[in-house]
C-alpha cells in the first residue's frame, strides 16, 4: 500500500517557513509555482473564465433604450452624469444605489469570509485572476517549475533572451488589452475602439490605458504575490473575519504527522508513521511559496492548489484523499485533540485511525450546518435586507421630478395694482429617454396665477411644458396674487406637474410670502 | 579598509562613527529608495531648468519652456472671450428685443447682465434689484421711464438728469413750498393719497383736487397717472418711490427729491449695456 515510488519528490522550500522564520523586510525569493490539476485548479480556470470574460465583454453588449439614449449595456456616462446598467439608468442624485451596492459588497465579504475565508482572494480577486493568467503564458512559454528554475539560474544566451523577451511581450499585450478595456465603459464601446485605433481618441483614454497597463503588468507579471503579502489590506481585515467555525486550507496533522520520507522503513522499524510523505507537492505549487503544513498563514490566499497537489498524490498512495482540506479551526482541534490523546503527547496517527486502518467514529467530519450559524445568518439576513430595500426602491422611483427653489432676494415684489408676486426657480426633471409634455399646475393659493419667463402665455395657474428626453429643464416661475386674496404673510401651495401621457405626477410644497402689513 | 569593524550582535559592519561607545550600524538603504531619491533629484533639477527658478539679482531664470503664469491668466481670458465670442457678437447686432426673444441668446445675456449688475448697480437698486426709498425696485411693473428693454437700455445708457450727457433723460419737479400754502399741501397731499388707498380727513380730498387740478396735473396727468415721457411717477398705484401715505407726499411736494443715475455707456461699453437691459427686462416686470 505504501509504494512512494511513485511519488516524485520536490526540493521546494517555502519562501518563508515555520523553521526558518525571517522579517516581513527581507529580499524577496523568486517562486515558480508547479502547474497544479484537479478540482480546485478545474474551478479556478472556471471563476477565471467567468470573471475575464465579464471584464473584457461587458462592455460590448449591446441593449436597445430607444434613439435618445445609448445603446450600450453597461455604460458610465461621465460627460452626461448618467449611468446605464441594462435597464436601470441612474442619474447623480441617485447614487445611493452605488453606495446600497458596496455596503451589500462589504457585508457579502463578511458573509464569504465568516463561511468559506478567503475565497475572494483565492478564487475571484483580480489580482490573483491576472496572475493566474500571467502564470499560463510563463508556462506555455518557459516550461513548468523546473524548467523555469533551471532558465533563471542559466546564463544569459540567445534562447533566455528570445523566452523572456516573447513572455514579457505576451504579457504587455494582456496588459494593454485590460488597461484598453476599462475604457469601453465610459464610451460607446465600438466608437471608442476606431478612435483608439486611429489615433483621435481623447488624451484621457490613452492615458488610462497607459496607467492600467503599467499597473497590470507590473503588478500581475512581476510583483505577483508581493501584492498580497505586502500591499493589500485585505488579508488584514479578512483575516479578522475568520473564527473557528470558518472553512480555511488547512493541513491535517492529526492524520499526516509524524511525516516521513521513508515510511515503508520507519512503520517496520516499529515507528509510528503519518500520512505526509513530505514530497513538498503542496508547497512546489503554491502561487504565495509557503508550506501550508506549518498552519494558517497572513500570506496564504486559499487558492487550495495545495489541496489538489496533495490528492493527487495521495490517490498514488492508495490513502484518503483530505490530507490538506479545507476545514473548520473547530474540526482540527478537535482531531488535534483525539489524535494527541488531548494534547498530552505527539501525534499518533494510530489514534485516529481504526486497526483496520480506516478513520476512527470519533473524528469530526466537515458537513454545510458548520459553517451556517448565527453569524452568517445575521449577514445573509442583513445582505438581503439591504438587497430588498434596493430593489423596492428601485421599482417604486419616480422618474419624473420636480424640485422648486423660492427667490430669497427679494423674497417678494409688491406690484402698481397692490398685488404680491413671488419669484420661484422650478426645476422638472424628466428621467426617461424618451421627450414629454408635462402640465404645471397651482394648487392651493386663492387666486394666485402663474407666468413664465419665456413662455408667451397670459397668466394662468396651469401650463403646458415640453421637456426633452433625459433631462432637466429649468423654469423661471413668477407666481402673483392679488392683494385681497392675501391671507397671512407666509401662505404654503403645491407646485404639481402631470404627464400628460401618461400616470407619473410629482408635487412640490412651496411658500408663498407677502409684507406683514398687506391685509 | 582598515578599519572595518563588524558589530558583534548582529554582524554587520559598523560606518565607524561611535558615539559613546554606541556605533552606527552600516545597513544600506533599500535600493528602490535610493533609486526613488536620485530620480527626484534629477527631476528637481531638470524642473528648475524647464521652469522659473534661480533668483538672480533683477528677476529669476525664466526657464527654457518659457512658461509664466500671467501667461496663463492672459490665455484662459483669451480662451474665455473666444468661448463668449459666438454669443457676443451676435449680441452686438441684434436689439434687445430680439435678443429678449431669443432663448439661448437670452439666457447668455441674463447671466451676463447679472454679473454685471451685482459689480456695478447693487450699490443703488440692492443685491435683488429691490431698491429703497429714493432708488427704484427693479422688479415690480411700474416704470417712471418705461419698462420695455429699449426704453431700459436708453435709461442705462445715458442715466437720468446726469448732467454729463446731453441726451439723459432730463425733467424736475418743482419745489411746492414757497408756491403753495401749507393748507393746500395739505389738500393735495390727502388728494394724491386717496388715489390709491383711505385717507384720514375725506374733507381735504375735495380742494386738494382743485390744488392738483392746477398745479400738478400738468405732469402727472389730470387722472394721476404719470406721464412717462417726463418721469412724472403715476401717483394712482401701490408703488412710492419717496414713501407712501400723506406725509411723505407732502415732503415730496415741499421739497421734491429728484433722483440721478449716472450714464454707464462709457464705463461698461455698449454690449454690456444691452446684457443689463435683458437681464433688468427678465426680472419680472418687464413690458
Amino acid at each position: 500500500m505504501l509504494d512512494q515510488s511513485q511519488v516524485e519528490r520536490l526540493e521546494a522550500e517555502a519562501v518563508n517557513s515555520a523553521k526558518t522564520r525571517q522579517p516581513l523586510y527581507a529580499a524577496r525569493k523568486k517562486i515558480f509555482p508547479k502547474r497544479a490539476s484537479g478540482r480546485f485548479r478545474q474551478f479556478k480556470w472556471l471563476v477565471m473564465a467567468i470573471t475575464l470574460g465579464i471584464y473584457y465583454l461587458t462592455p460590448w453588449l449591446r441593449w436597445d433604450r430607444g434613439p435618445f439614449a445609448p445603446d450600450q449595456a453597461v455604460l458610465v456616462d461621465l460627460a452626461n452624469r448618467r449611468f446605464y446598467f441594462f435597464f436601470i439608468e441612474i442619474w447623480p442624485q441617485e447614487f445611493y444605489y452605488v453606495a446600497g451596492l458596496l455596503m451589500m459588497a462589504g457585508v457579502g465579504l463578511f458573509l464569504i469570509t465568516s463561511t468559506v475565508g478567503r475565497a475572494w482572494c483565492g478564487y475571484t480577486c483580480p489580482q490573483t485572476v491576472w496572475v493566474d493568467l500571467f502564470l499560463v503564458v510563463e508556462r506555455a512559454i518557459e516550461g513548468d517549475r523546473n524548467a523555469r528554475m533551471k532558465l533563471d539560474a542559466a546564463p544569459w544566451s540567445a534562447r533566455k533572451l528570445f523566452l523572456r523577451v516573447s513572455k514579457h511581450a505576451i504579457w504587455l499585450v494582456i496588459a494593454v488589452a485590460t488597461g484598453g478595456a476599462w475604457i469601453f465603459y465610459f464610451a460607446d464601446a465600438p466608437k471608442l475602439l476606431g478612435e483608439v485605433i486611429t489615433g483621435t481618441a481623447a488624451p484621457i483614454a490613452y492615458a488610462t490605458i497607459a496607467v492600467l497597463t503599467g499597473t497590470t503588468y507590473v503588478l500581475g507579471g512581476l510583483m505577483r504575490e508581493q501584492v498580497c503579502t505586502y500591499m493589500c489590506p485585505w488579508p488584514r481585515i479578512q483575516a479578522a473575519m475568520l473564527d473557528e467555525n470558518s472553512l480555511t486550507v488547512t493541513y491535517n496533522d492529526w492524520r499526516g504527522e509524524p511525516r516521513s520520507r521513508h515510511a515503508k522503513k520507519a512503520s517496520t522499524a516499529g515507528q509510528s508513521v503519518g500520512d505526509c510523505v513530505d514530497c513538498n507537492a503542496c508547497v512546489a505549487v503554491c502561487p504565495m511559496g509557503i508550506d501550508i503544513r506549518d498552519g494558517q498563514q497572513l500570506e496564504c490566499i486559499t487558492c487550495a492548489l495545495c489541496i489538489d497537489a496533495c490528492d493527487s498524490v495521495m490517490d498514488k498512495l492508495g490513502r484518503e484523499r483530505g490530507l490538506i482540506s479545507y476545514a473548520t479551526l473547530a474540526d482540527y482541534n478537535a482531531n488535534m485533540a483525539l489524535a494527541t490523546s488531548g494534547g498530552t503527547g505527539p501525534v499518533n496517527p494510530a489514534l485516529v485511525r481504526t486497526p483496520s486502518g480506516s478513520f476512527a467514529d470519533g473524528l469530526a467530519h466537515f458537513h454545510l450546518g458548520k459553517i451556517f450559524r448565527l453569524r452568517t445568518y445575521i449577514y445573509l439576513g442583513v445582505w438581503s435586507a439591504i438587497g430588498l430595500v434596493l430593489v423596492y426602491s428601485l421599482l417604486t422611483r419616480e422618474r419624473l421630478e420636480l424640485n422648486v427653489l423660492h427667490d430669497r432676494n427679494p423674497q417678494f415684489v409688491t406690484l402698481s395694482d397692490g398685488s404680491i408676486r413671488n419669484g420661484y426657480t422650478v426645476k422638472l426633471l424628466n428621467m426617461i429617454p424618451e421627450p414629454r409634455t408635462v402640465e404645471i399646475t397651482l394648487h392651493g393659493l386663492d387666486g394666485g396665477e402663474m407666468s413664465i419667463v419665456g413662455i408667451d402665455q397670459p397668466a394662468s395657474r396651469s401650463f403646458s411644458i415640453p421637456v426633452e428626453p433625459d433631462r432637466l429643464k429649468t423654469l423661471k416661475v413668477f407666481v402673483r396674487q392679488p392683494a385681497d386674496q392675501i391671507r397671512k404673510p407666509a401662505q404654503s401651495f403645491e407646485f404639481r406637474i402631470d404627464d400628460t401621457a401618461g400616470s407619473e405626477t410629482a408635487e412640490y410644497t412651496a411658500t408663498f410670502n407677502a409684507p406683514e402689513n398687506s391685509r | 579598509m582598515s578599519n572595518e569593524h563588524i558589530d558583534e550582535i548582529s554582524g554587520i559592519t559598523t560606518t565607524g562613527h561611535e558615539w559613546d561607545g554606541i556605533k552606527e550600524l552600516n545597513n544600506p538603504l533599500p535600493r528602490w529608495w535610493v533609486i526613488t531619491f536620485y530620480i527626484t533629484v534629477a527631476w528637481a533639477l531638470a524642473y528648475t531648468i524647464a521652469y522659473p527658478a534661480w533668483p538672480m539679482l533683477s528677476s529669476a531664470t525664466r526657464g527654457v519652456l518659457g512658461f509664466s503664469s500671467r501667461n496663463d491668466v492672459k490665455n484662459e481670458m483669451a480662451a474665455a472671450d473666444a468661448a463668449k465670442a459666438k454669443y457676443v457678437t451676435a449680441i452686438q447686432s441684434k436689439t434687445v428685443s430680439e435678443i429678449a426673444a431669443d432663448d439661448t441668446l437670452r439666457e447668455f445675456a441674463v447671466a451676463a447682465g447679472g454679473a454685471a449688475f451685482k459689480v456695478n448697480c447693487v450699490q443703488c437698486h440692492g443685491s435683488g434689484a429691490q431698491g429703497s426709498t429714493g432708488f427704484p425696485n427693479l422688479n415690480d411693473d411700474d416704470w417712471l421711464w418705461g419698462g420695455k428693454a429699449e426704453e431700459i437700455q436708453q435709461t442705462i445708457t445715458h442715466g437720468i438728469r446726469f448732467a454729463a450727457d446731453p441726451d439723459t433723460r432730463q425733467s424736475e419737479m418743482t419745489p411746492f413750498a414757497d408756491v403753495l400754502k401749507p393748507e393746500q399741501i395739505a389738500q393735495v397731499s390727502a388728494y394724491v393719497a386717496s388715489l390709491s388707498g383711505p385717507v384720514q380727513d375725506k374733507s381735504l380730498i375735495e380742494p386738494g383736487a382743485m390744488v392738483f387740478a392746477d398745479n400738478c396735473a400738468a405732469c402727472h396727468g389730470e387722472n394721476g397717472k404719470g406721464n412717462r415721457d417726463l418721469g412724472a411717477p403715476n401717483l394712482t398705484d401701490a408703488i412710492w418711490l419717496h414713501g407712501s401715505g400723506e406725509a411723505a407726499i407732502a415732503a415730496q411736494v415741499r421739497a421734491p427729491k429728484n433722483g440721478v443715475m449716472p450714464a454707464w455707456v462709457g464705463r461698461l461699453g455698449e454690449t454690456t449695456v444691452k446684457e443689463l437691459a435683458v437681464y433688468v427686462h427678465s426680472l419680472g416686470g418687464g413690458e
